[in-house]
């Protein structure tokens, strides 16, 4: 991008509100409206691909429980399916029961840390405190399955390692019907809000193209009418065993991300149910053990809260990978900005950086600075006040 | 899963050698380097495949580059399988088909020294800007000395 006189380079980052991860975007700007997105990561690369391969097999399984703190389980679930691809083994039942009632699990709680995050972001604070509350039992009850609130540990090649107690499932079922009840509050609640409709509707619209283009997966592909769902395209663990649908929606703009994420939510709540009836009451084994894993390469997929998780793996018939390669979908969602952004206002890049749900943590800072003058025009509270103000404005035209 | 082998064998012709299943679903296709532009294309324009990510990998007389695309209707992942030479390792780049690759490729060049023919941005991605040159952290030869 060649800098004309016009253009002012809004850096956002490298620790940023809206990332979980440090990351960097430049957003060129012309005044108000924004004409390119640069976006640079790598300020907290770990190396985890090159550790992996130190590793023995079983203990991958929790380094790759350690790339996100919010989808814990969805890096070894996808490491999981991509050993049993490689063995070319099956599981038995109890197990993909379990971990399928762990991937709705966390689906839900990150779900809700989103919505809670975009309504923090658009300076609607009632939102972010409801929604936090709610995912708060979800919370509650992991640790009643697997001990912990969050990394779990519960994932092992050829299975899981703790069991689901049968005298554990009505306890867990009642708070599941409290959770659910309180999901369709609100979600009623958000949906029908005329201040987040006008708020979030036609802002950082994505077209199918745009989704084939940088090969975007989960819910941001599928708000744009992309039906791609791995538990679906190549049932895996107990999704072909229950009754579910894929939810799509048509526009692509906030809003109907918005809409697809709380609708997931309630067909997680349906597939846990299904999963919970299904081994309630019954023993079963929860895993096979996996003595040696042959030579050859395998490939696994997950979907995890934020899309499909892609894991391939080589190996020479020793104790480690050969090659790890790993692909978390903000990889390929987060380049999405490039054509979300552009053509929107500084007041929505907020909410459009977050609309993909990249992994985020809280506050840190954003700001603004003139490229000719080095000097400091806005920083992150002038931003959130931007948007406040904007979402006043709305509030007032409705 | 035999009805894609074919339809790939059908697009590809020559261009694509020993496909075969080796795992459940997983299908790999070896892919001449010079010809990699021209398959990737049929496989992503022609046959609507969905672009997944890249991976790379050094062998000890190669480098090899997997380009692992979706079809997601038969619940396939196709891998075209290209080998580099290990003293100028080199391949055009996927950028003009698939705006996605780009960043990719960045890191593929970053971690491994792959250059990338006519990649309009080669820049550190994920390393620092003055990362020393020449000095590729994936790469295995580092280890052995």
């Amino acid at each position: 991008m060649k800098n004309n006189k016009k253009t002012v380079i809004v850096p956002i980052g490298p620790y940023h509100p809206l990332l979980e991860e440090p990351e960097f975007f430049a957003l060129y700007c012309d005044g108000e409206k924004i004409v390119d997105v640069e976006w640079q990561a790598g300020y907290n690369h770990r190396g985890i691909e090159k550790l992996s391969e130190s590793k023995h097999w079983d203990q991958v399984t929790f380094l790759v429980e350690r790339i996100c703190g919010i989808c814990s389980t969805s890096h070894p679930f996808a490491y999981c399916n991509t050993i049993e691809n490689l063995i070319g083994m099956t599981i038995p039942e109890r197990a993909k029961y379990i971990r399928s009632i762990i991937g709705e699990l966390e689906r839900i709680h990150s779900h809700l840390l989103w919505m809670g995050l975009a309504g923090h972001f658009l300076g609607y604070n009632t939102v972010f405190m409801w929604a936090w509350k709610y995912r708060e039992p979800v919370l509650d009850l992991f640790e009643i399955i697997s001990g912990n609130r969050n990394h779990y540990a519960m994932f092992k090649i050829g299975g899981v390692r703790r069991n689901i107690e049968n005298e554990d499932i009505p306890k867990i079922r009642k708070m599941l019907a409290e959770i659910k009840g309180q999901l369709e509050m609100l979600i009623g609640a958000v949906l029908d809000d005329p201040v987040l409709t006008a708020r979030l509707k036609n802002v950082g619209v994505l077209t199918k193209q745009d989704i084939k283009n940088f090969g975007s997966v989960g819910p941001v592909a599928r708000a744009s009418g992309v039906d791609v769902d791995v538990r679906r395209d190549e049932p895996y663990a107990a999704y072909p065993l229950v009754e579910w649908s894929v939810i799509t929606a048509k526009n692509g703009d906030v809003l109907d991300k918005a809409v697809v994420r709380l609708s997931e939510c309630l067909e997680a709540v349906k597939i846990i149910t299904q999963c919970l009836d299904a081994i309630e009451g019954k023993a079963g084994e929860i895993g096979e053990e996996v003595r040696r894993v042959p030579e050859g390469e395998g490939i696994g997929r997950h979907e995890a809260p934020r899309g499909e998780c892609f894991h391939y793996i080589r190996s020479d018939g020793a104790n480690s990978p050969v090659r790890h390669k790993i692909r978390a979908p903000s990889y390929t969602n987060v380049p999405t900005f490039k054509a979300s952004c552009i053509g929107q206002t500084i007041s929505d890049v907020a909410i459009i950086l977050a609309g993909v749900d990249p992994c985020y943590c809280c506050t840190e800072r954003v700001a603004v600075y003139d490229a000719g003058k080095k000097k400091k025009l806005y920083d992150f509270q002038h931003l959130v006040e931007l948007s406040k103000q904007k979402t006043e404005r709305i509030r007032k035209e409705i | 899963m035999k009805d894609i082998i074919g339809r790939i064998q059908s697009k590809l012709g020559d261009r694509g050698k020993d496909i075969k299943e080796q795992t459940n679903n997983r299908v790999y296709v070896s892919v001449d380097r010079k010809n990699i532009k021209e398959c990737a294309k049929i496989l992503f324009e022609d046959m609507d495949a969905r672009y997944i990510v890249a991976s790379d990998m050094e062998n000890f007389d190669s480098f090899e580059i997997l380009y692992h695309f979706g079809f997601d209707k038969e619940s396939a992942i196709v891998s075209l399988r290209v080998y580099l030479d290990k003293d100028n390792p080199e391949i055009d780049t996927l950028t003009d088909i698939i705006p996605g690759i780009s960043y990719i490729e960045r890191e593929m060049w970053e971690l491994l020294g792959i250059n990338f023919k006519g990649h309009p941005n080669m820049k550190h991605f994920l390393l620092g800007d003055d990362w020393e040159k020449g000095n590729y952290p994936l790469r295995k030869d580092k280890y052995e000395k």
